[in-house]
C-alpha cells in the first residue's frame, strides 16, 4: 500500500522531468526533418513540376499565337535570298510575338516549336512563357544580333538539347512577317559575364553589325549556373509569310 | 510539434488519419504554387541570361 502511494508520484515527476528536455529535442529534430523535406520538395518542384506546368502553358501561348499570325500556306516556298528581309518593331515587354523551331530538336514527328516573348525578366517571361528575346537585341531578320534566353533545365527547359546543335543546323524564327532561316556557325561556352556574345557583332563586338545573326543563350553545365551556353547563327535566307513556308521545316512541295 | 497537431484533430484515429493527410497535401499544395515560385527567382540556381 505505501509502495504503490510513493511508486506513482516517482514514475510521474520523472516523465515529467525528462519531458522538458526530450520535448525541446524532439521538436528541434521534428524541425530539421519538416526542412529537409521542404527542401526535397523544392527539387521536386524546381525539376518536375516547372515542366508540367511550363508545357501546359505553352500548348495555350502557342495557340493564341497562331490565332495572332495571319495564316501562312502549308507549302514550300522559294527562299529568298537577295532581298533584305522585313523587319517588325519591337513587341512591348512580356509579349509573346515570334516561334523557333529547330528541325535537329523534333522528336519522331512532333516539331520542336516553342514561343518566343519579349524580355529576359526571370519572373515575367522566362519562368512562364519559355524563350525570351533580349530587350534592345536586333529583330528577327534585321541586321544585328536576335539574342535569345532559355532555360536549359526546368520551366520547360525549352534548350536542354542545346549541345547536340552542329554547324549548319536550322534555326528557324517565325513571326507575322516572314520565316527567317538562320544557320548554326558557333557553339561556345563562356562565362556568365561575357555579354559581348550578344553584341549586334558577335564576331567584332566593338564593330558595327554587318550580318542578321542570332543567338541561343543558356545555362551550363547541367545542373549549374557557372557557365553559359552559347549558340551563334547567320541569317540563310527567309520566305514571305504568305508565300508558304521554308523547306527546312519538311513538308510538301 | 506533429504530435500536437495529431492531439488536436479530432475525431477517431480513421479521421485523423484523413485529416492529416489533407493538411500535408494542403502544405505541399501552398508550397508549390505560392511559395517556391516566390522565392525560385531570388535563389542562384538557375540563370540562363548573360549579364
Amino acid at each position: 500500500m505505501t509502495t504503490a502511494e510513493i511508486a506513482p508520484p516517482v514514475r510521474h515527476r520523472r516523465r515529467r522531468s525528462g519531458g522538458a528536455g526530450s520535448a525541446f529535442v524532439g521538436f528541434l529534430g521534428e524541425l530539421l526533418i519538416t526542412a529537409g523535406l521542404v527542401l526535397g520538395l523544392f527539387v521536386a518542384w524546381q525539376l518536375w513540376w516547372t515542366d508540367v506546368e511550363a508545357e501546359q502553358l505553352q500548348v495555350t501561348l502557342s495557340e493564341s499565337l497562331d490565332a495572332e499570325l495571319p495564316d501562312s500556306p502549308a507549302v514550300v516556298a522559294e527562299p529568298q535570298l537577295d532581298q533584305p528581309p522585313p523587319v517588325a518593331e519591337a513587341p512591348l515587354d512580356a509579349t509573346t510575338f515570334a516561334r523557333l523551331w529547330v528541325p535537329r530538336w523534333d522528336s519522331g514527328d512532333d516539331p520542336y516549336r516553342r514561343t518566343i516573348s519579349e524580355g529576359t525578366d526571370r519572373a515575367t517571361v522566362l519562368d512562364v512563357l519559355g524563350i525570351g528575346h533580349y530587350t534592345d537585341t536586333a529583330m528577327p531578320g534585321e541586321v544585328g544580333n536576335f539574342a535569345l534566353a532559355g532555360h536549359r533545365q526546368s520551366h520547360g527547359k525549352p534548350f536542354y538539347d542545346i549541345p547536340t546543335l552542329e554547324v549548319g543546323d536550322d534555326l528557324v524564327v517565325e513571326t507575322a512577317e516572314a520565316w527567317y532561316v538562320y544557320k548554326v556557325t558557333d557553339s561556345l561556352i563562356v562565362s556568365p559575364s561575357q555579354t559581348e556574345v550578344i553584341a549586334a557583332n558577335p564576331s567584332d563586338p566593338t564593330a558595327p553589325p554587318t550580318a542578321a545573326t542570332i543567338t541561343l543563350t543558356t545555362c551550363h553545365p547541367l545542373f549549374s549556373t557557372r557557365e553559359r551556353y552559347i549558340v551563334h547563327g547567320t541569317l540563310d535566307s527567309w520566305v514571305p509569310r504568305d508565300a508558304g513556308r521554308p523547306a527546312e521545316l519538311g513538308g510538301e512541295a | 510539434m506533429y504530435g500536437a497537431i495529431w492531439r488536436v484533430l479530432p475525431g477517431p484515429t480513421w479521421l485523423k488519419a484523413i485529416e492529416a493527410l489533407i493538411l500535408a497535401l494542403a502544405v505541399v499544395a501552398a508550397l508549390f504554387l505560392w511559395v517556391f515560385p516566390a522565392v525560385a527567382p531570388l535563389l542562384p540556381f538557375d540563370q540562363q541570361t548573360v549579364e
